[in-house]
């Protein structure tokens, strides 16, 4: 049999495949030798056979059947064996495998082999994919190699025994003894940084070797300042600065010893401050560093000044043409917002130019900080460039940034008609995105306030006019309608600046009806506004057109369109000898005295065969020297077409003190009440 | 570090390091995911991205993504310095590298990778050291090759 073409060989064969068909069929072939190979038990050639069979496996192909050969080669004597072995291993022998535990006693033995390129390739391979059951077994000899005077396994030991107490936590206890001296002068730092990260490991996982290991604060401190005020060491130098990983990796220990601890908080104070005012920061890598002291000092018991510091220099950072520093930067700033508030505040301004930045994170960032940061203060300046950040943000964000401005507009809205203004806006904008749950709550909201109704009504129906495609914004539209449809048609505004809206009867039926009817809307929608059209029957005098459009929809094909509609013919046919003998009254209340009269009540009463209903008054307020009246209208059903009489009691408030005023009212036209 | 992938700009798979224990399926799926999300990233924004639970660290160097998964209590500044460190070791090795000698060469690459990175963590921060032990293995890959060419038959019987 001709001996097994060669890996690059191979490599060089399957590029020239035009199509994956054609590349699929050169797999096949090759596997097919593989395959006949291995049954060989081919020793000269397996090592090149499961170097192409690895290669195939990266282009996506199963390699299952060189499992066994990896572990063949791991037996073998030859090194490139070996070391094809366990790259194969690696990848193809992970802990889900049958016989990943097979592995076992070749990794043992090669722990203890003579040469150490040979330990490092099981060290390396255990400490990447070993099952917890091999470090169970192994961790002995892990624990051996920890303590050798071979910097070059040390090291390797060091990071293995990580993967074990990852894998088998109990174990770690057994690593203890071993590190007594990691840290120690002797080793001439060549194993500082997997013997600090080994240590991180084990104070992050229990709380009893935290204790333990606090007394190597001064020492981290030492080897830190050596590293700073070192002279120039090229091995460990990245541009300029010495061993920027193992400074990263000593802040991060000393994070985890600082916290929660006064003494060990102080005693890394000076260094912390070094550190952070002396660290280059024209390279990523100055920042690095910078970036993890400033985690390091907002998580330790640092003084005041030391914590400013932090906050200003991620400051710095938003200023920092490098987009990734900007993002760190703000990724920060949002864990400390809440306990450094106005450390923070003093940033806003930045913050929210970040909005405007190109990269997606950065912009969802800053927009979560920007909300972390509105309060009572800055409410207003803050809610303008979230609404035109709204605006012109990515879909994605539009729902969370629509939920984020309803609650700080909940939080700290200045006035009412602001808060009804900026959730208009919200609806108009973004209304397709808003959440379900806003549509309750916003009608929530409106019906609380009183005094705005007639002004939020009138706004969403000149929004409706405009645009019925958002469905949150036309469900509260409808409902809105439905409810306050009087003070829609009858033109009263309590604001200064009337919303100049006319609107007829029939305008807005049809408005109502051309929502049932449009694509746009959903089924929620359309119920929302034929349940609004029924109601308007009671408060429009266009009763009879209200009463078809509701008995068409009696044989609707949507199931809940039909259901209402049925039961809203049922109460027609109910009440229908109610309808003529409704009169319908508005009260018109000015004051021409000079002071306002606030809280403005007024009640009715009438006999006991007639029954009243008061709507909701245009305001409670009546404007001092007639500058405007209070509307509110009264229906009185007379079903034994009685004389309608009435007591009626105004309360309110002038010039601080309340007022009562008790009157009768016989004099109603008779038309009225036959 | 979760995982390190590295790619070319059409998606495919030049070298895949796992850290944490994954099916074969799961391993196929992250990736083909987390390729099209950092393929379709455009070059205005961050190398950083959220992804699943995961911190994503990605750079590209010429024709190749390198990308690393890591964890919420990382840095990922520095980890752009680790993806750095290890294509300049890649260039070192290979002199001026190239997506071609990664794809004919990579199992040196992973040899390079096991020699800087162990679980995940770096073991050797001396680009100097790292680069040695390489050339030492290789040399012992070298004798070990040379003790196999097979010998002459006078060689073999003493002959010569």
């Amino acid at each position: 049999m001709p001996a097994p073409i060669r890996l690059r060989e191979l490599i060089r064969t399957i590029r020239t495949a035009r199509t994956q068909a054609e590349e699929r069929e050169m797999i096949q072939k090759e596997c097919a030798a593989i395959r006949s190979s291995f049954r060989e038990e081919d020793n000269t050639y397996r090592c090149r056979n499961v170097a192409k069979l690895l290669y195939m496996h990266m282009l996506g192909y199963p390699a299952h059947f060189g499992q066994l050969e990896c572990l063949k080669l791991i037996a073998s004597q030859k090194f490139t064996d070996k070391r094809i072995g366990y790259l194969g291993a690696m990848l193809l022998l992970d802990e889900r495998q049958d016989v990943h535990l097979l592995m076992t006693n070749c990794i043992k033995n090669d722990l203890n082999h003579s040469t150490q390129y040979v330990q490092g390739l099981s060290l390396c391979t255990l400490g990447c994919m070993g099952s917890s059951e091999m470090c169970r077994d192994l961790a002995g000899e892990v624990e051996k190699l920890l303590k050798t005077s071979n910097s070059y396994l040390r090291k390797k030991a060091a990071l293995c025994a990580v993967h074990v107490i990852r894998k088998v936590p109990e174990l770690m206890e057994m690593f203890l003894p071993a590190t007594k001296n990691l840290l120690s002068e002797k080793n001439h730092g060549e194993i500082l940084h997997t013997s600090v990260v080994l240590l991180t490991e084990m104070c992050e996982r229990s709380p009893d070797m935290l204790s333990h290991f606090r007394k190597l604060v001064p020492q981290l401190v030492r080897i830190l300042k050596n590293l700073i005020m070192s002279g120039y060491s090229p091995e460990h130098d990245v541009s300029g600065i010495s061993d920027p990983f193992l400074q990263v990796r000593i802040l991060r220990l000393l994070r985890i010893l600082g916290k929660g601890d006064d003494d060990s908080s102080e005693a890394m104070n000076d260094i912390l401050a070094q550190v952070a005012t002396n660290t280059e920061t024209s390279k990523n890598v100055g920042n690095a560093i910078l970036y993890e002291t400033v985690l390091t000092i907002m998580d330790i018991k640092s003084e005041s000044g030391l914590r400013v510091l932090a906050i200003n220099i991620l400051g710095r950072f938003l200023l920092n043409n490098d987009k990734n520093i900007r993002y760190v930067a703000l990724t920060s700033l949002l864990k400390t917002v809440q306990t450094d508030h106005n450390a923070v505040q003093r940033h806003r301004s930045t913050i929210v130019d970040c909005l405007k930045d190109l990269d997606v994170s950065i912009k969802r960032r800053a927009m979560e900080l920007s909300f972390a940061l509105v309060n009572g203060n800055n409410i207003r300046g803050m809610m303008k460039e979230l609404l035109y950040f709204l605006d012109s943000c990515d879909p994605d964000f539009k729902a969370d940034c629509a939920s984020g401005i309803f609650l700080a507009a909940e939080k700290y809205a200045p006035s009412k008609r602001w808060h009804i203004d900026t959730v208009m806006r919200v609806l108009t904008t973004a209304g397709s995105y808003v959440r379900d749950d806003s549509v309750p709550n916003l009608i929530q909201l409106i019906t609380n306030s009183v005094e705005m109704h007639a002004y939020t009504v009138q706004r969403l129906y000149k929004a409706l006019l405009d645009d019925i495609s958002q469905q949150p914004l036309v469900q509260v539209a409808s409902w809105c309608i439905g409810e306050y449809g009087d003070l829609l048609v009858s033109g009263q505004c309590e604001e200064e600046e009337p919303i100049q809206v006319d609107a007829l009867e029939d305008e807005v039926l049809d408005v109502l009806e051309g929502l049932l009817v449009s694509n746009l809307s959903t089924p929620v929608t359309r119920a929302y506004s034929l349940t609004a059209i029924m109601k308007l029957s009671t408060r429009f005098s266009s009763v009879n057109r209200i009463k078809k459009v509701v008995s068409i929809y009696g044989s609707s094909i949507d199931v809940e369109l039909q259901q209402r509609a049925v039961e809203y013919n049922a109460l027609f046919k109910k009440y229908d000898h109610m309808s003529p003998n409704i009169a319908v009254i508005t009260i018109h209340a000015t004051n021409s005295t000079e002071a306002d009269m606030t809280e403005f009540v007024f009640q009715a009463a009438v006999p006991k065969t007639f029954q009243l209903q008061l709507l909701s008054p245009s305001s409670n307020v009546v404007p001092a020297l007639n500058q405007g009246s209070v509307t509110q209208v009264i229906r009185v059903l007379n079903p034994q077409k009685q004389q309608l009489r009435m007591r009626i009691k105004l309360t309110y408030t002038h010039k601080g003190s309340p007022v009562q005023d008790l009157a009768e009212v016989n004099n109603f036209p008779p038309q009225s009440w036959q | 570090m979760q995982f390190m992938l590295l790619f070319s700009r059409q998606g495919k798979l030049r070298l895949q390091k796992w850290y944490v224990p994954l099916s074969d399926k799961e391993k196929k799926k992250i990736t083909r995911e987390l390729v099209q999300t950092v393929l379709a990233r455009k070059p205005k924004m961050c190398s950083f991205l959220e992804w699943r639970d995961l911190k994503i660290v990605y750079k590209r160097y010429a024709s190749l993504y390198f990308c690393c998964a890591i964890e919420d209590q990382d840095n990922e500044l520095i980890t752009l310095e680790i993806i750095h460190r290890y294509v300049e070791l890649l260039d070192k090795y290979f002199g001026s590298v190239c997506e071609l000698d990664i794809i004919f060469n990579f199992e040196k690459a992973y040899f390079i990778l096991d020699e800087f990175l162990l679980g995940g963590e770096a073991q050797e921060t001396s680009k100097k050291n790292v680069l040695k032990a390489i050339e030492q293995a290789d040399l012992l890959q070298e004798d070990a090759k040379e003790a196999e060419t097979p010998r002459s038959v006078l060689e073999e019987i003493g002959l010569t």
